[in-house]
């Protein structure tokens, strides 16, 4: 029976309990003059009972899921030869591979290392009473704590309140998810990333000119150290920013000022949606564009006037992710200029001036610090965007100032070393995490001081 | 110094009134340039996917005469019989003068390598046709294909084209002979991955598209209405809540990859879950949707008047009767709308998927979220990395196919914004 079933029966079981305790609760209840007896309406007690019946189980079985595998791992490999236990740790892990394909059953039947086979069986033989157990055991806790609470149903038990303290603690429990995430991002990043600057120093990291990861692979050949200097990569990522927030920022501050100061409501209620699906379009069928359509074309229109381009040049990359951050910077924007107080605006034209004067003048000002915090926010999605410039921009890191030349971005980086075979000793893996911590570390400055701008701006005029 | 003659204000405004006046015309049609220029863009991306696209629904298919020689088949073992060599035989019946055996592998080529598993799946499904001669349309090669829709010229040297003059003549009595004809693609959209671009379909990829979005579904609904729940109707205002919140705001901006470098390192590495598993995908979607629809939520709570609060409270309801009574059923389109708008925020994504293996080559559809698996905007950044022009045609397609599943959803949001939406 697979562990699956365990939880089907116990939903069925919860759902027995509930019609028996609320049936108990019902028998119980002696109505006096109208109004009920009981303390919760009948359907609590069922709730309460079945609720005890399954969450108690369901934790067991959940711990069941993380632990079984690494305790029947350890337990079989015991029953190894010593010589086998003593191996270093890769060897360790190759042999613990071995035994899982083999408990799982790809290997072909020639090629089996006898003693690995008894511990493979070893291991699906414990596996097999450990599953048994686990149904046991679920079924004890699940009908004794059920039992328990069902004994206990009096008139004056206070099963509403019960319940709703055990669903308000679900609901604290969900909320912490949200920290749990960051906490895992940080933890996961750093660790692998101290354990690359224990092989390479973080200055080397930091301020090297050099990277090429590729050669560490091997270490047997001249210049197998690899050189991990980001510099290259980070001036490359921030070109391909630059031109991004080029394009976007004149576009979508123009386009927002537009629709919020000039346009009629009919062309805001067409223009504003089409523009959103700007943001709306997956960022791989970006990268396809540009790769299709883009590149070819600059590449084209800059050798017809003499210029040498490469076809994975930072200008096509950058150009097509302007254009899909457009929307960030005109819907924030947008919502910014609308914000400013109408008695700004009168003042202005009261005063003799145009509409653009009064734009330009008064509402700009009035509105920049809005402005800049979403010209950030648009800067740290510019700087984390992965698949256009995975698909447009190139692998290998100039430090150049030239757009048409191709350069590597961190994130392009960090794909790159990541999609295929990973080893999680060699800093040719590990830098990945490295590259991914100066990431998370740069988009989390910007957006901490674009909400920061947004918030104060708001408090202004509220 | 002296002024000769004096200016008023008047004539001073007068004088610059039509310099102004320009300027503000300029500035005008500027911002409605910027419009149009953005709409413009798209109305470029999709018409480049569109044109590039569209030619891939269709694909071409040969009408061979295929002998099925009693000789070759072992009833009892009808896998072990050479189905290519009766597509090559159907294939040497046309054209009986190509004798040279480098001419023969030339014409062999123009039929699709899958045809002979096509045979095999007839002669399984219908073993009386052995021994018969069949009619049969078989996929041509996506090199015919691809001549047959236009894409190579036959104006360009040999040398620079993938199909010699000699296939090219073949080709052209074949179609004179009306044995070449396009047809629906229906592999397109039955088919797992391939190798090759007439036996490729998207089938695959939408499966594992829709067990990740399932498993995505699942968890990030409940546990992002349970903390919008919590964080309005009954958080207290304290350093932890603040927390909380912050750390909300920063997630939704956390760069998509970064969550796969979590997904990575704590659910493949520490966890050990199996890698390119939906399963893996749906979790690393989870964390990186909950912002977004924690967000959705609480502004749809928030915008169910205090008035119906009070009045459920006042009737002796309790806290969590007054939510799950009253005020969830209120706020319940909204949070479905950014839940739906969550969700195609999720079906587009990519980069993170790459980093926990769910870019591998995968032939079969999956049949569960433990299953290895690709999603949809995961095949068609593979297929934009082959270098056939047929894959090329079939990128186009399967982006048309996620574009027209994600307008499906938000249209769905929209609906539901326009039909639900209450002011108080």
């Amino acid at each position: 029976m697979s562990p699956k079933m365990f939880l089907l029966i116990l939903l069925g079981l919860a759902s027995f309990v509930y019609m028996q305790a609320k049936r108990k609760a019902c028998s119980l209840n002696v109505s006096f003059r109208g109004s009920s007896g009981l303390h919760s309406r009948p359907g609590y007690y069922g709730l309460l009972s079945a609720l005890w019946c399954v969450v108690p189980a369901v934790v067991i079985f959940a711990f069941w899921m993380f632990f079984s595998d690494s305790i029947l791992t350890s337990l079989a490999l015991k029953t190894l030869p010593d010589s086998l236990q003593n191996l270093s740790a890769d060897q360790l892990n190759l042999l613990i591979n071995n035994l899982r394909n083999l408990v799982a059953g790809h290997v072909a039947a020639r090629d089996i290392d006898p003693v690995l086979q008894k511990a493979a069986v070893q291991y699906q033989g414990m596996a097999q009473i450990s599953r048994v157990a686990l149904g046991l055991v679920m079924g004890i806790v699940a009908l004794l704590s059920a039992s328990i609470v069902y004994s206990r149903i009096r008139p004056e038990m206070r099963a509403r309140n019960h319940v709703e303290r055990i669903v308000r603690l679900a609901l604290v429990l969900c909320s912490t998810i949200a920290i749990l995430t960051t906490i895992g991002i940080v933890l996961s990043v750093l660790f692998e990333s101290i354990r690359f600057f224990q092989q390479v120093p973080i200055t080397d990291f930091l301020f090297g000119m050099k990277w090429s990861p590729q050669m560490a692979m091997r270490a047997d050949q001249a210049g197998s150290s690899g050189s991990f200097g980001a510099i290259p990569v980070l001036t490359g990522t921030f070109m391909i920013s630059g031109i991004a927030l080029s394009v976007a920022v004149p576009i979508g501050l123009l386009a927002a000022i537009y629709l919020s100061e000039y346009a009629s409501t009919r062309v805001r209620a067409w223009a504003k949606p089409l523009m959103e699906i700007l943001a709306g379009v997956p960022t791989v069928v970006y990268g396809f564009f540009a790769a299709l359509v883009v590149a070819p074309f600059i590449r084209n229109s800059g050798e017809a006037i003499g210029l040498i381009v490469s076809s994975e040049s930072a200008l096509a990359a950058g150009l097509v992710m302007g254009i899909m951050i457009i929307p960030f910077v005109s819907s924030l924007s947008d919502d910014v200029i609308n914000a400013v107080p109408q008695a700004m605006r009168d003042g202005s034209y009261g005063l003799g001036a145009t509409k653009s004067e009064t734009i330009l003048n008064v509402i700009i000002p009035a509105a920049l610090p809005g402005i800049v915090g979403g010209v950030l926010l648009a800067a740290s999605r510019a700087i984390g965007e992965t698949m256009i410039v995975v698909m447009a921009a190139g692998l290998s890191a100039n430090f150049t100032a030239n757009p048409l030349q191709a350069v590597t971005t961190v994130t392009v980086q960090i794909v790159t070393l990541l999609v295929g075979d990973q080893e999680f000793d060699s800093p040719k893996t590990l830098v990945a995490f490295a590259l991914g911590l100066l990431l998370f570390i740069v988009t989390l400055i910007l957006n901490v001081v674009a909400l920061y701008v947004v918030r104060r701006y708001r408090e202004e005029y509220e | 110094m002296t002024v000769s003659k004096k200016e008023s204000t008047m004539d001073r405004v007068n004088k610059g009134l039509a310099k102004r006046y320009r300027r503000e015309k300029w500035f005008r049609l500027s911002g409605l340039g910027a419009i149009i220029l953005s709409i413009g863009f798209l109305a470029l991306l999709f018409l480049s996917i569109i044109s590039n696209g569209w030619t891939a629904f269709q694909q071409t298919e040969m009408l061979l005469d295929i002998h099925f020689d009693a000789q070759e088949f072992d009833v009892d073992n009808l896998s072990a019989a050479n189905y290519g060599v009766l597509v090559k035989d159907g294939m040497r019946t046309l054209f009986p003068e190509v004798k040279e055996r480098r001419n023969k592998r030339k014409l062999y080529k123009l039929v699709s390598s899958g045809a002979s598993y096509i045979l095999q799946d007839m002669v399984e499904q219908d073993t009386t046709i052995i021994g018969s001669t069949q009619k049969i349309w078989l996929p041509a090669d996506d090199e015919v294909d691809m001549f047959m829709k236009g894409n190579i010229s036959r104006e360009v040297a040999e040398n620079n084209r993938r199909l010699s003059d000699k296939q090219i003549s073949w080709i052209d009595r074949l179609a004179a002979d009306g044995r070449l004809k396009k047809r629906f693609n229906t592999v397109f959209f039955t088919a797992g991955d391939s190798r090759e671009p007439e036996l490729a379909g998207i089938r695959g990829a939408v499966a594992g598209s829709l067990f990740t979005l399932a498993v995505t579904l699942l968890l990030s609904f409940p546990m992002g209405v349970a903390t919008a729940v919590y964080l309005e109707e009954f958080a207290p205002k304290n350093r932890w809540t603040d927390l909380v919140e912050v750390n909300i705001n920063n997630l939704a901006a956390v760069p998509s990859i970064v969550f796969g470098l979590l997904g990575l390192a704590v659910f493949l590495n520490f966890f050990g879950l199996p890698r390119s598993a939906p399963l893996v995908g749906g979790l690393v979607l989870t964390l990186m949707t909950l912002p977004t629809i924690i967000i959705a939520s609480r502004a749809s709570l928030k915008s169910v008047p205090p008035s119906i609060r009070e009045a459920a409270l006042g009737v002796g309801a309790s806290k969590m009767q007054t939510i799950t009574h009253h005020i969830l059923p209120l706020a319940m389109p909204g949070m479905m709308t950014g839940t739906i708008i969550g969700m195609a925020q999720a079906l587009g994504e990519t980069a993170p998927l790459l980093m926990i293996g769910m870019v591998a080559f995968i032939v079969d559809v999956p049949g569960g979220v433990t299953d290895p698996a690709t999603v949809l905007p995961v095949q068609i950044y593979l297929w934009a990395d082959s270098p056939e022009r047929a894959f090329m045609e079939r990128t186009s397609a399967a982006i048309m196919v996620l574009l027209a599943f994600l307008i499906f959803m938000n249209g769905i949001a929209v609906f539901l914004r326009r039909k639900f939406e209450r002011r108080w």
